[in-house]
């Protein structure tokens, strides 16, 4: 016998069972999570990859803070090396009344030595050949559409006024879109000194570009190997933008395990669809027998209908994902725009092997037992289920989930943690809805008997509470809680907290802008000097990024930062630890206790600084608690006068513009060009586009949750349908009408929902308390709407579920039941 | 004439309370091929203990049936089940079909359990035989009581079995269908030679049968 052959037709013939649609649709859902996220970030990965060399624009870069010494120029040149360099920096630029925060690169002839940059300068798009000739600028189109700018106008750079010669589509370095927020202007390097922007104090990244043959790259490198000095770094297309890859991967690890949620409810779906498919085939099994089956032909029988279903959930979850993540990506603008590049088939098979082993997990063993089915019971049916092994099955599929869990994770401990969470968590719930009902069932309302059903059931029906609020709490977090944070934290600022920073002040600018702030009847603004600068050692210990684990510390010790220098503490910050300085005090700092927390400085530590290449020295003394939200100029290290007092300094301060007098941030810009305004509304805004971003990702992926709690409220409800039936004819028999039995399922069903919107709700309100007072320190006043929406939303969405599920129930008629029992 | 069934001094006792329950007391005849028997007895009398023990579908206490010259105890459940698949058809009184089946896919599968590639064909053959032609992509509860026994039946003859195992066939059913379902079951059994073994309590039905048997709290009385 061909038992493939005869595995598919049962099956194809099976397909009418509700059981196998369950086991269906619940796999697809747990493939199509998986893949959605695992094309989505396949995706973006592979953008990176191939354009890792356009996104250098070279073969190796060099990248400093601060301008190379030429030698390096000159050597690569005599080893035949092509060069370029090139200075980025954030500047505004003005046009007409309107100044827009922007980064300006300035590159020299020859740019991009690798890769095209893409720009439209009549109608068509092209390839640029060269770079913009002097007097004008390159502007890329959010630039254009933020000043209502058109190609050939001018704006005012710097001391410059210069004419947009060309509008940039895709420019080397940027093609992933959602990398940076200012939008970007293209000049020629000969034009720099003219702006006036390169001042002490500006915050620039110097790049020399190299291009040549493998050789002439690699001996290259080796011969700066030694020579380079601190915070100089060689990129080359192996380590191109480190910083977005290892943000990609701890996103690709988050949601990961964001849509193991789903996978674990479609799990338990699966294991209570399996238990009943089992239970509704102990009489074929017998029959199978009775008619010479032998128990390896059942087993085979079902494990291939299993493994068949297997691979068509697989096929339909596989494109569920791909069709999922095609539409995510297309609703996010900037990863539209960036056309990413077709996703490979690894993530696919990768889903495809969880969803197989999930099924193995939840549904082999169920199915096992239908091997141990006594013929006999075709004669006596009160023959039943073979001894089963519940707790084996859920042990299983817990360990397959566990498995899933740290493959997701990347990493044991994450994995276990946020599994152990989700199992404790779940189960918390589950024991509280489960004593909710029983509690219910003893007070005496009018549908009593509804309750006491719900009761009856208690285990099961806890199971579908935990289930669809798992789905809803984490939709109600991402929609309300979301906002409701993002305004309590926008609510607690007074009206007049300070909504721009102004950098880049020159000391001989200083009575001229306090001046300026005057004539405007601004209030007179607190200027704070900065002298950028890079932790060297700790002890007199050398530290560098390789000493750190945590991506924060290491860019704590990798990168340039402001420092300043005060006699006076801040008033906006906090002292937490040991004592400000006084007149006599020399050589002291003060530090954020969050930099010192991830580094684990103390106080009495000495702490060197490289600033402008001459090395510093400083005792800590104190630690200081600074909001960083508070819209105030703050800073992580500041000094004793005596340290950074006699260095060059720019000026940073913060301060509020009312509404009623934007012009004079206008004139702020036209009368000082080198200053930075940063408008902070603008900057809030922009993040907040970012969160929505990551929120509409969340949200597709926790959607997957949601339709999975309501696969599981329907193989529940799969579950306890023969005795719903049962039930339902013997009620009718005794004269219940349709509309009473329908009306009791309801009222079931609304109560369910009820219970897991209002679970939903607590949930997040909870989760959202937590975020508000433990990470964001802000109070958190919920809404009203979370809570109708909640028990609404479960309500409508159980009800209606339930409905289609049981609505037959109430038109079979009595008979046939009982006939059939 | 060969005996294309012998049980010889079958018993069957199971524990109750603590207690051993005799079911079957010592049962021994012998069945010719082609045969029709009818064992008739009181509920709980034995009779469906019986019938399984005859099938090999249950294992006895003590004693062993020959099905064919072959005896059935000497294998395991799987040798039986093989022999059960060569030999033998069987006819319940709650029908036993599969649900999630029509009634020609019914039919088919133990031919598909067979290996054979004409399944279809046969299985369309044997419903029409029992008058069900016009009912062939009907699931069963779109059956009356007496189609789904017919179904049954073409579904038992279908392999052409040598020995057909019948449990209450009109338990279900009222009498002018029940005695319908009867006729046709002799006539299939008459047309391929098959030996009939029908458990009954239903005098009038067995009294159709060449012979009967009849058991009394697990013992043979006639």
């Amino acid at each position: 016998m061909n038992i493939w052959l005869l595995s598919w037709r049962m099956l194809r013939r099976d397909w009418r069972t509700r059981e196998w649609r369950v086991l269906l649709i619940a796999l697809v859902l747990a493939v199509g999570s998986i893949a959605t996220v695992g094309l989505f970030a396949d995706r973006v990965s592979l953008a990176l990859q191939q354009e890792a060399t356009s996104l250098l624009g070279a073969d190796l870069r060099l990248v400093s803070s601060r301008p190379f010494s030429s030698a390096y120029r000159v050597e690569a040149l005599q080893r035949g090396l092509r060069v370029v360099e090139t200075i980025s920096f954030p500047s505004m630029v003005v046009y007409g009344h309107k100044n827009v925060l922007v980064e300006i690169q300035a590159v020299e002839e020859g740019y991009p030595l690798r890769g095209n940059i893409e720009i439209v300068e009549g109608v068509t798009q092209h390839p640029a050949q060269g770079i913009p000739i002097r007097g004008t600028a390159w502007a890329d189109s959010r630039l254009l559409q933020r000043m209502e700018l058109h190609v050939g106008d001018k704006i005012g750079v710097g001391e410059l006024q210069m004419q947009i010669a060309a509008r940039v589509v895709r420019d080397v370095d940027q093609s992933v879109g959602f990398a940076s927020f200012a939008p970007r202007v293209l000049i020629n390097a000969a034009d720099l000194q003219a702006t006036g922007l390169i001042l002490p104090g500006s915050r620039a990244s110097y790049k020399i570009l190299l291009a040549g043959d493998p050789a002439q790259v690699s001996g290259f490198r080796d011969w700066l190997q030694g020579r380079l000095n601190t915070g100089e770094k060689i990129e080359d297309v192996r380590d191109a933008r480190p910083e977005i890859r290892a943000a990609l991967e701890r996103a690709e690890h988050f949601l990961g395990l964001a849509a193991l949620t789903s996978v674990v409810l479609a799990g338990v779906a699966m294991a209570l669809a399996a238990s009943l498919f089992v239970r509704r085939h102990l009489d074929i099994c017998a029959m199978m027998r009775c008619l010479g089956a032998t128990q390896a032909q059942v087993l085979r029988l079902f494990i291939n209908q299993l493994l068949l279903l297997g691979m068509v959930a697989v096929l339909l979850g596989g494109l569920l994902g791909y069709v999922a993540q095609f539409m995510l990506v297309n609703s996010i603008e900037s990863m539209r725009d960036a056309a990413l590049p077709q996703p490979g088939l690894l993530p696919l098979w990768q889903a495809a092997a969880s969803g197989m082993a999930l099924l193995l997990g939840f549904a082999f063993l169920p199915l096992w037992q239908l091997k141990n089915v006594s013929p006999l019971r075709v004669i006596r049916r009160e023959l039943g289920m073979p001894p089963a092994r519940t707790g084996m099955v859920y042990l299983t599929g817990t360990a397959v989930l566990g498995a899933l869990f740290l493959w997701q994770a990347g990493s044991v401990k994450l994995g276990l943690t946020v599994f152990a969470g989700l199992v404790a968590g779940m189960l918390f719930f589950g024991l509280l809805a489960w004593f909710f009902l029983h509690a219910m069932a003893r007070v005496h309302l009018r549908w009593n008997h509804v309750f006491l059903n719900l009761a009856r059931y208690a285990r099961i029906n806890a199971l579908q509470i935990v289930a669809l609020s798992l789905g809803g709490m984490a939709l109600l977090l991402l929609t309300f809680v979301r906002s409701d944070l993002l305004e309590s934290w926008r609510g607690r600022m007074k009206p007049d907290t300070p909504n721009r920073f102004v950098t880049q002040i020159q000391p001989d600018q200083r009575i001229a802008v306090k001046d300026f702030f005057a004539m405007w009847q601004l209030s007179e603004p607190r200027l704070f000097p900065v002298i950028r600068g890079r932790l060297i050692s700790i002890n007199h210990h050398p530290v560098s990024g390789a000493n750190y684990a945590e991506p924060r510390a290491r860019a704590l010790v990798e990168r340039e930062f402001n420092l300043s220098w005060s006699d006076h503490m801040p008033v906006h910050n906090t002292l937490i630890r040991g004592e400000w300085w006084g007149r006599g005090d020399s050589s002291v700092l003060s530090l954020e206790e969050g930099m010192a927390k991830t580094l684990g400085i103390r106080i009495g530590d000495v702490l060197t600084y490289d600033v402008e290449g001459v090395s510093l020295q400083a005792t800590v003394t104190n630690l200081r608690k600074v909001q960083w939200d508070s819209m105030q100029v703050n800073f992580f290290v500041i000094t004793s006068r005596d340290v950074l007092g006699d260095f060059s300094a720019s000026y940073i301060s913060s301060f509020y513009l009312p509404p009623d007098k934007k012009d004079a941030g206008d004139a702020l810009i036209k009368n000082f060009p080198n200053l930075l305004l940063i408008d902070m509304d603008t900057v809030i805004e922009q993040v907040r586009q970012v969160i929505d971003q990551i929120a509409r990702t969340m949200t597709a992926v926790f959607l997957f949750t949601l339709l999975s709690g309501l696969v599981v409220l329907y193989s529940a409800i799969l579950a306890t349908q023969d005795e719903r039936v049962y039930q339902a004819a013997i009620l009718r028999t005794l004269g219940a009408s349709r509309r009473y039995l329908l009306r009791f399922y309801l009222i079931e069903f609304a109560v369910l929902g009820g219970l897991s919107g209002f679970f939903a709700a607590a949930g997040s309100v909870l989760l959202g308390w937590v975020l508000a007072v433990n990470v964001l320190d802000i109070p958190y006043h919920t809404h009203a709407l979370i809570w109708l929406a909640g028990v609404g939303g479960g309500i409508v969405t159980a009800t209606l579920a339930g409905w289609l599920a049981t609505r037959h129930v109430a038109y079979t008629p009595p008979l046939q039941v009982l006939q059939s029992v | 004439m060969a005996f294309i069934l012998q049980a010889i001094d079958l018993g069957k006792q199971v524990e109750s309370g603590g207690q051993p329950l005799v079911i079957l007391n010592n049962i021994s005849f012998s069945v010719e091929t082609g045969d029709s028997l009818a064992i008739l007895g009181a509920s709980g009398s034995g009779k469906s203990t019986l019938l399984g023990l005859l099938a090999g579908l249950d294992v006895p206490s003590n004693g062993t049936v020959y099905l064919d010259g072959v005896d059935i105890f000497s294998f395991d459940e799987d040798g039986r089940a093989r022999i059960r698949g060569r030999l033998a058809g069987f006819v319940f009184q709650s029908f036993q079909l599969l649900p999630a089946l029509t009634a020609l896919e019914n039919v088919m599968l133990p031919l598909e359990l067979h290996g054979l590639a004409d399944a279809r064909e046969r299985a369309t053959a044997a419903l029409q035989r029992v008058g069900l032609e016009a009912r062939l992509g009907h699931l069963p509860r779109h059956l009356s009581g007496g189609e789904q026994q017919r179904v049954a039946i073409a579904r038992a003859f279908v392999v052409r079995p040598k020995i057909l195992f019948a449990d209450e066939p009109t338990g279900n059913l009222d009498a002018v269908t029940g005695g319908q379902v009867i006729d046709l079951m002799q006539e299939l059994n008459s047309a391929q030679g098959t030996t009939l073994i029908l458990v009954t309590h239903d005098k009038s039905l067995a009294q159709k049968c060449g012979r009967q048997l009849h058991l009394s709290n697990g013992r043979l009385v006639s």
